[in-house]
């Protein structure tokens, strides 16, 4: 696709390219990622935190920790996207923070806070999965896929 | 030990979103659906239950837990139904993340006002 573009543009807009690509900003991908380490590691702690205190105090077992943490996780993302200190955290830590639950609980509940201006049933109810949508649709639809081929393969194949 | 693990390993899926960011330049948006993706791939394969007995919250609380915990959840009742489980029991494990970002986000909404 990058090269069929390429052939509409005059030569003049092509020698615009290469320099826009030259003078472009490099990432400094290993610093990011570095960070994105150290919040990501530490927002996982403090998930595992919680998650040995459901196992020891509610008797929930290692596999089955993880829904609680995770409520509790969006619960602490809530107090701290409403306050404005999850966009701090965001914009240090890239990845850290946005791969981790909390990253989809803020993107739901900032969508939420922002739109509700617009009302809470078309803005708030009709924006709060505008981000979160796609992970949703694409985790349903691959666990689907992926389930349906495992049910074949064990009720039919015989695995 | 299992802190220790939790803390490098839900690092490391970090860093793998954050190189998806800055090296292959996606959205936030399809980085984390294609993170989903494998997830739900991970556990169809059966390799996603010894991650969490080795790391703990270090694979639970990234979003690959989400897809990992769909495929639990259909996994489970289509033991029980057959075919139609899949479809029915989709959200039987997952319920939790998703009922928790629908109510504190209503909650949120209610409580806090936008800035600017």
């Amino acid at each position: 696709m990058a090269n069929k573009k390429k052939k509409k543009l005059t030569p003049t807009q092509q020698q615009y390219q290469t320099l826009q690509k030259q003078n472009e900003t490099k990432r400094p991908v290993l610093k990011n990622c570095i960070k994105a380490f150290f919040v990501g590691g530490f927002i996982c702690f403090v998930g595992q935190l919680l998650s040995t205190f459901y196992i020891y105090y509610f008797n929930f077992t290692e596999q089955t920790a993880g829904n609680p943490t995770v409520a509790t996780l969006i619960f602490i993302t809530m107090l701290l996207t409403g306050f404005g200190v999850y966009d701090r955290i965001a914009q240090f830590a890239g990845a850290g923070s946005a791969v981790p639950v909390t990253g989809f609980g803020n993107s739901v509940i900032s969508a939420a806070i922002e739109h509700r201006t617009e009302g809470f049933v078309l803005g708030v109810g009709g924006n709060m999965f505008k981000l979160a949508g796609s992970v949703i649709l694409f985790g349903v639809f691959s666990a689907f896929i992926v389930a349906l081929i495992k049910t074949i393969l064990i009720q039919w194949g015989g695995l | 030990m299992i802190f220790f693990w939790a803390f490098v390993v839900g690092g490391l899926i970090c860093v793998i979103g954050q190189i998806m960011f800055d090296v292959f330049k996606l959205t936030p948006g399809h980085t984390l659906s294609t993170l989903v993706v494998v997830g739900a791939v991970l556990d169809g394969l059966g390799l996603y239950e010894p991650l969490i007995d080795f790391a703990g919250a270090g694979v639970t609380v990234p979003i690959t837990s989400f897809g990992n915990s769909l495929v639990h959840g259909a996994m489970e009742e289509a033991e029980k139904h057959g075919l139609i489980g899949v479809v029915t029991g989709m959200f039987e494990v997952t319920s939790a993340g998703i009922s928790a970002a629908i109510i504190f986000g209503m909650i949120g909404a209610i409580l806090f006002k936008a800035k600017g």
